[in-house]
């Protein structure tokens, strides 16, 4: 049995003989890993009381940024939103407001 | 060595060659000799000229080139006497076995100075009598086995006799024809 | 006890899936393979075997549904020759570095141009640096051996990389000749089933194939794969004697005929090698010192040890059934000569294009090779390293 490193220790540092074959990844949800949302410039923001839960934004984010539990929409996932503004435009109700990002 | 004999048929695109080659592989096999039959391929032309190939032997041949100096040469049809150098690199101790009515002798001058062995077969007159149809295929087989003595002429008779029943399963009507054909052609063949 | 048959090499392969059963077949028919999956089918339809078989629209797609199938766990098989293989090659390069295992079946066929659609190497040597593994079979005894070899090398866990096994179309696929078939029970027991540690379809774990590389992490892949690729050699020697213990036919990297004492020496792959046989036979009985080579195994390339075959011997022909257009010889020769590097006893060596588009071989064909490197032995010198056999205006061995 091959033992495969971990995704979460996979770095530059890799060796050939550590890295698993093919570039296969034998595990799941390993984006969780990955901080896309810094290559944020425009962020959107959630105003909760103007949201009537109608979820519209949340199919036509392209990086399933809009965690939904129980038929409600939840704050932004941050780590992933890469602030397209697409759910901004979207909302009928102002409840997305969309601006520079101030790191 | 052990003794191989090769044998190269003639024919033309359709008409059945290839597969009278098989069948005489399949025949020397069933009776336990180690065989080879394959056609020489090209472009698929109906009536254009073919060539398809035998070697039977008791041990496994290892070459895969085609057969340039036959011991038999055989001809499914006469007009590619004259088209054909069918008695190229025939060897003289050998034979050409030729369908046709005709005698052997009034064919030879057709044969490029050939000096062995001419036999002719009317494969096409049997076959129509016996199967009501031109498959000069039988004939030809049996006029081979005849004429070369590769097999033992009743082994051949009883393996043909399964592989007609085999193959005619679905219309055994014509299994009859074709073993009469068969003996009949073992029996009239000219030139032996 | 072993089964008495005739089969053509087409037959064979047909007869040799149908035993190993597989999972899937993604196939579209070209001459001289087409009757491959065209016999399977039947085997498919008359319920013998329970593959899922994908008639695809094209070769590229063919390739692509094997991966697929592969990459969920399954084992996928198919069948091609020159274009199709050619139509592949974008894909085949996707199923050796995703490092599925698939075995195809290739059938050579000379590549356009002009049209032709007989025998020689050029399809499968073009793919030769694709990451497959590549087993040339001399016959339809050696293409069946082969095939029911195939996955056990391809699937072990040190290699882990798709195979080839190639037989020459017509010359050996479309032959009637005596083959030794194993029983079903036996091949079932010898191929067993395939089981990869991690696949698609796992729902236990799940996977991800085929991803983007970045420049920090590609270069570790390939080494991995080129080790692999290293792994293969063992496992074909323990798979080859595994399958040896079971049917008595022995199978190497390489096969060294009459090679003992012999002074002058061909290296040649396929269905020629039978007919070099006889030639080598009918020389040797005139006590001529002579012998051949013929490489079972191209991908991976036996180095060493056909160096140390060759090491000694005063001359050797290397025969390529591919033009390569290096303007210096065919790909054969190229590594054959490379594996002699530096030899403490290097034998003088020429290379022999030859059999292109199905150019016949005889026996007086490499018989005339021989001939030439007497001359080369005598003369102490090769003369022209490049040449071409049986060619109208240069070296033909006549009739």
């Amino acid at each position: 049995m091959r033992k495969y490193v971990p995704a979460a220790e996979v770095n530059e540092n890799i060796t050939w003989q550590d890295i698993a074959p093919g570039g296969e990844v034998p595990e799941g949800g390993t984006s969780d890993l990955f901080n896309t949302g810094d290559w944020r410039t425009m962020v959107p923001t959630f105003i909760e009381e103007k949201c009537k839960q109608c979820l519209l934004c949340f199919p036509v984010c392209p990086d399933s940024s809009i965690p939904v539990v129980d038929g409600k929409r939840l704050d932004f996932d941050y780590k992933h939103c890469k602030g397209c503004g697409v759910c901004y435009k979207v909302c009928p109700f102002g409840a997305i407001t969309f601006g520079k990002e101030e790191k | 060595m052990a003794k191989m004999t090769e044998i190269r048929w003639h024919g033309r695109g359709g008409q059945g060659a290839k597969t009278a080659a098989l069948l005489l592989a399949d025949s020397a096999f069933n009776t336990g000799k180690y065989v080879q039959g394959f056609p020489e391929y090209g472009p698929e032309r109906m009536g254009a000229p073919i060539t398809a190939y035998n070697r039977i032997s008791d041990e496994r041949c290892t070459v895969h080139s085609n057969i340039y100096y036959p011991d038999y040469v055989v001809v499914v049809d006469v007009t590619l006497l004259s088209v054909v150098d069918v008695t190229k690199g025939l060897k003289p101790e050998g034979a050409i076995i030729i369908n046709s009515g005709k005698d052997p002798e009034e064919l030879r001058p057709l044969l490029n100075g050939y000096t062995g062995r001419v036999c002719t077969i009317d494969a096409g007159k049997i076959s129509t009598e016996e199967l009501g149809r031109n498959f000069p295929n039988t004939p030809m087989l049996g006029a081979v086995v005849k004429v070369s003595g590769l097999i033992d002429e009743e082994e051949f008779i009883e393996d043909m006799k399964g592989s007609f029943k085999h193959k005619f399963s679905t219309k055994p009507q014509v299994i009859e024809g074709n073993m009469k054909a068969l003996i009949r052609s073992m029996k009239e063949v000219k030139g032996l | 006890m072993s089964i008495r048959e005739r089969l053509s090499g087409n037959e064979a392969v047909a007869f040799a899936f149908k035993q190993i059963n597989p999972d899937v077949m993604g196939a579209f028919p070209i001459t001289p393979s087409t009757e491959i999956p065209q016999y399977f089918s039947q085997y498919v339809n008359n319920g013998e075997v329970d593959t899922e078989f994908v008639p695809v629209e094209s070769e590229h797609s063919a390739m692509s549904c094997c991966i697929g199938a592969e990459a969920a766990g399954g084992r996928a098989v198919t069948a091609t020759s020159s274009a199709g293989l050619a139509l592949m090659y974008e894909v085949l390069y996707v199923a050796a570095s995703a490092r599925l295992p698939i075995t195809l079946a290739c059938v050579n066929r000379a590549l356009t141009g002009p049209i032709n659609i007989n025998n020689d190497h050029s399809d499968s040597m073009g793919a030769r640096d694709s990451g497959w593994l590549q087993l040339y079979s001399e016959n339809n005894q050696e293409a069946y051996d082969n095939m029911l070899m195939a996955m056990r090398i391809a699937e072990h866990p040190d290699v882990r990389l798709p195979i080839m096994i190639c037989q020459d179309g017509f010359i050996t696929s479309h032959a009637i000749e005596n083959i030794e078939l194993v029983e079903d029970e036996l091949v079932k027991k010898f191929v067993g089933e395939y089981e990869p540690q991690e696949y698609l379809l796992k729902k236990e774990n799940p996977l991800s194939v085929g991803p983007y590389d970045i420049s920090p992490y590609y270069m570790e892949h390939r080494v991995s794969q080129a080790q692999a690729m290293k792994n293969a050699k063992q496992v074909i020697l323990d798979v080859s004697a595994e399958f040896a213990k079971m049917t008595g036919r022995s199978y190497g990297l390489f096969e060294e005929f009459m090679m003992e004492d012999a002074e002058r020496a061909i290296v040649i792959i396929g269905s020629s090698a039978g007919t070099a046989k006889e030639a080598v036979r009918q020389l040797r009985a005139k006590g001529e010192k002579v012998g051949l080579i013929k490489l079972r195994a191209f991908r991976p390339f036996p180095m060493e040890e056909l160096g140390k075959a060759l090491n000694g011997v005063k001359a050797v022909a290397v025969m390529d059934k591919s033009e390569g257009f290096s303007a210096c010889g065919g790909p054969v020769f190229a590594e054959t000569r490379s594996a002699c590097y530096g030899l403490p006893e290097q034998p003088m060596m020429i290379n022999y294009v030859y059999g292109l588009g199905g150019r016949d071989v005889r026996v007086e064909s490499i018989q005339y090779v021989f001939e030439r490197l007497s001359e080369i032995i005598e003369n102490g010198t090769t003369g022209e390293v490049y040449r071409h056999l049986d060619v109208r205006g240069g070296e033909y061995s006549g009739l």
